[in-house]
């Protein structure tokens, strides 16, 4: 895996190794050193053109527990708007020596430009790009989802997993579908029909505007964020009346079955996409997912690395 | 400058037998069947021999951009006239949307000076339909028609007249002087950020959609009002089937309605932009292939009346980007006769959307002349008396499209290393040559 752009460079084969490595390298979060030399002396850069606090934390750490160096690069979408920094900015930080740079941008395509075009020959991993994907997020959202009703083993088959919001600005949706129905899930979308593209249909996934009917044989159930913006952009009438319509509230939350999980990819806004209750009962997992994030992107920095030159083994075996 | 006397041998008239064309003082003064013409010498007169090539009147584009004044790093007038007459063109219309916008008589006038004097292309300025292509008031359509640079098209090309009232009472006035009005046919509101077409495919790459229904929902507008006021109107590059079939429609009912495609909606379609490279970003965005092959039978029969450039230079920069922050538009003057001969007579598609030589003339140089008010000069029929602004053409010499080689300032084509079927052998304004075996003379 030489870049990770797209929820969709993954087939089944792959998504499971991504899936069983992270599991493998979980062990070392669990450690009082939570330290592995796999990448001691490799170079890695964040790229951050947007704000997002966590996803960066979260890479920061999984470069640091494989013992990699890493280099920030962070600022806000309006005062780097213009393509040329982009580039510019990715010329400078492979100058500086980083083999593999994780990118967070707000156009679309960004992560497939920096690693298609003749700019730079590192590494890319897409953190986040635009409206588009948001790979590591899926993986994390698999894993978390495998860990709780797969005893984090295998695939996601026959699981039956509803994804509920912003489908039309969504990168989580969108790799989420891909990465989920590629290990086998059956994939529902909920969303007023302002919120879901059009073209929707071509998507491995149904769709439907009926939340309560779509709660009934969920066994995770995935809220998005909706973004402060949509709200005043007339895609739906008010907040009430979007989280009577497609919250997930204490009554639906008693429409679940007793094994269902609520996922979330952060940062929730509770009473409106969720209510505060649903948030913190034992079938919210959202806390879980963060923790596996840090794994996740672990596992994938590894194959990335792996994919540029030959790591050693040390550190990997004996954890 | 060549020699005002010249003849050029061997040469097929729209595709017709072979003859032998002397020009001289600007005009074409004798034709002669190349038999009976052998063994008459014309002296000191130039000789080309057009063995095996095609004559065709100068093309003419409704729809260029020079970029001068304002941004002279991306085009200037006398490159872009470099490019048109290498491209086989002897006339074009400069789009409005420079800086200074050409929204009055001083600006105008400008532009149609620095054309005459690259004396390689005429160029006909475009006027702004609105004051600063804002979209608030009339800009001084009159003053612009009435000045040295003798405008008759108007458009705010790049911004479309949105507000019907608006658009209304600039249908109504250009009828004082025979004007016509070239929409820019793109709903704002359904538009807002948009960065391609929108459907299955703007859904998987996360790229905010740009609807058919945004384009298509102008042109039916237009039409009606065109039709209300009885005046004219014009379509810059429509794109999608939706527009062809109302475009068919107001013809039809004898609406007074011109419509454009651009080469390069004839050609590609949406899936290039899967490699999220800007080079391929352009307004209007590239449709799918059911589109393009709509466009195809629209230009074939007739329903599309042109093809015009949209010719539109961008520096290296607005391109070697992501995708979001790329500027629109491409090249199109030195690629634009060989995508139609390769799209609409070599690899039409279908037989009934293919064009010969003379439905190419027809739709490049005869009837963008007529709607551009020009067609006492440009887009002439070939033959004696006539003003000498002709392109020869050769069928049988293919060519490389080599962005670096273009004469261009900008490097924005989308057909680097693409193969144009026919090359433009020589092209000449006014009985001289601007371009002859390939080059600028």
């Amino acid at each position: 895996m030489r870049h990770l752009l797209s929820a969709a460079d993954l087939d089944h084969q792959s998504a499971v190794r991504l899936l069983d490595r992270a599991a493998q390298l979980s062990v070392v979060s669990d450690r009082a050193v939570k330290k592995l030399p796999t990448l001691r002396g490799r170079t890695i850069a964040n790229l951050f053109f947007e704000d997002s606090t966590r996803t960066r934390l979260s890479f920061e750490a999984a470069a640091k527990r494989l013992s990699a160096d890493v280099i920030t690069f962070t600022a806000k979408g309006s005062s780097v708007s213009k393509g040329e920094s982009l580039k510019d900015t990715a010329l400078t930080l492979e100058a500086m020596g980083a083999e593999v740079i994780v990118v967070r941008h707000g156009a679309s395509g960004a992560a497939y430009r920096l690693a298609h075009s003749d700019w730079i020959s590192a590494s890319v991993v897409n953190a986040g790009d635009g409206t588009h994907e948001h790979p590591t997020q899926a993986l994390l959202d698999a894993y978390t989802i495998r860990a709780h009703l797969r005893d984090g083993l295998g695939d996601l088959t026959d699981l039956r997993i509803v994804i509920v919001g912003d489908v039309l600005h969504s990168r989580v949706a969108r790799s989420n579908v891909l990465l989920l129905s590629t290990l086998g899930a059956t994939v529902t979308l909920v969303a007023p029909p302002t919120l879901v593209p059009v073209g929707v249909s071509s998507w491995p996934c149904a769709v439907t505007y009926d939340f309560d009917e779509a709660l009934a044989d969920a066994d995770a159930v995935m809220m998005l964020r909706v973004q402060a913006e949509r709200m005043s952009a007339a895609y739906f009438p008010s907040v009430h009346e979007y989280s009577r319509s497609y919250g997930l509230t204490d009554r639906r939350a008693r429409l679940l079955s007793e094994h269902a999980i609520v996922l979330h990819p952060g940062p929730m806004n509770r009473g409106m996409e969720i209510s505060a209750d649903v948030a913190d009962s034992p079938r919210s997992v959202v806390v879980d997912q963060v923790a596996n994030g840090v794994s996740v992107r672990m596992a994938v920095l590894y194959e990335v690395f792996g994919a540029r030159a030959e790591i050693s083994p040390e550190g990997i075996s004996h954890v | 400058m060549s020699s005002s006397h010249i003849v050029i041998r061997n040469v097929r008239p729209l595709d017709a037998a072979p003859i032998d064309i002397e020009i001289c003082d600007g005009r074409i003064r004798t034709l002669n069947t190349a038999d009976a013409a052998s063994g008459t010498t014309h002296n000191d007169a130039e000789v080309l021999d057009g063995e095996g090539c095609i004559l065709l009147p100068g093309l003419v584009d409704l729809h260029t951009h020079l970029r001068e004044p304002g941004r002279e790093d991306a085009e200037t007038i006398a490159t872009g006239c470099d490019a048109a007459a290498l491209g086989g063109f002897t006339a074009v219309h400069a789009m409005a949307n420079t800086a200074p916008v050409a929204d009055t008589a001083g600006v105008v006038e400008q532009v149609w000076r620095l054309g005459q004097a690259t004396g390689r292309c005429d160029v006909f300025p475009v006027g702004a339909v609105t004051v600063g292509l804002q979209g608030e008031r009339l800009a001084e359509l009159e003053s612009m028609a009435s000045c040295a640079a003798h405008v008759r098209v108007f458009s705010d090309d790049g911004v479309c007249v949105s507000d019907a009232v608006l658009m209304r009472r600039a249908l109504e006035y250009v009828k004082v002087f025979g004007g016509v009005i070239a929409q820019h046919a793109q709903e704002p509101r359904l538009t807002e950020g948009a960065q391609m077409n929108e459907g299955a495919l703007s859904a998987e790459l996360g790229l905010p959609g740009w609807p058919s229904v945004a384009e298509e929902a102008i042109i039916a507008r237009d039409v009606l009002l065109a039709e209300h006021v009885d005046s004219r109107l014009h379509v810059c590059h429509l794109s999608t089937r939706g527009s062809v079939e109302i475009v068919r429609w107001a013809k039809q009912r004898g609406i007074n309605v011109t419509a454009e495609v651009t080469p390069h909606h004839l050609i590609l379609t949406e899936d290039l932009a899967r490699s999220y490279d800007p080079i391929y970003k352009v307004n209007p965005p590239l449709r799918t292939a059911d589109d393009v092959q709509a466009v195809r039978e629209g230009l074939a029969d007739g329903t599309i009346d042109i093809v015009a450039t949209d010719h539109a230079p961008h520096p290296h920069e607005a391109k070697d980007c992501e995708w979001s922050a790329g500027a629109f538009g491409m090249l199109g003057l030195q690629t634009a006769l060989g995508i139609v001969v390769e799209t609409m007579m070599n690899h039409p598609g279908a037989s009934s959307s293919r064009l010969d030589w003379q439905g190419i003339a027809d739709r490049m140089s005869v009837i963008p002349a007529r709607i551009g008010g020009v067609q006492a000069e440009h887009g002439r029929p070939i033959a004696v008396g006539e003003p000498a602004n002709l392109v020869v053409v050769d069928p049988q010499r293919p060519w490389t499209v080599d962005p670096a080689r273009l004469a261009s300032l900008s490097r924005n084509t989308p057909y680097t290393g693409m193969t144009m079927p026919v090359s433009v052998r020589a092209t000449m304004l006014r009985g001289h040559f601007t371009v002859v075996d390939g080059h600028l003379s």
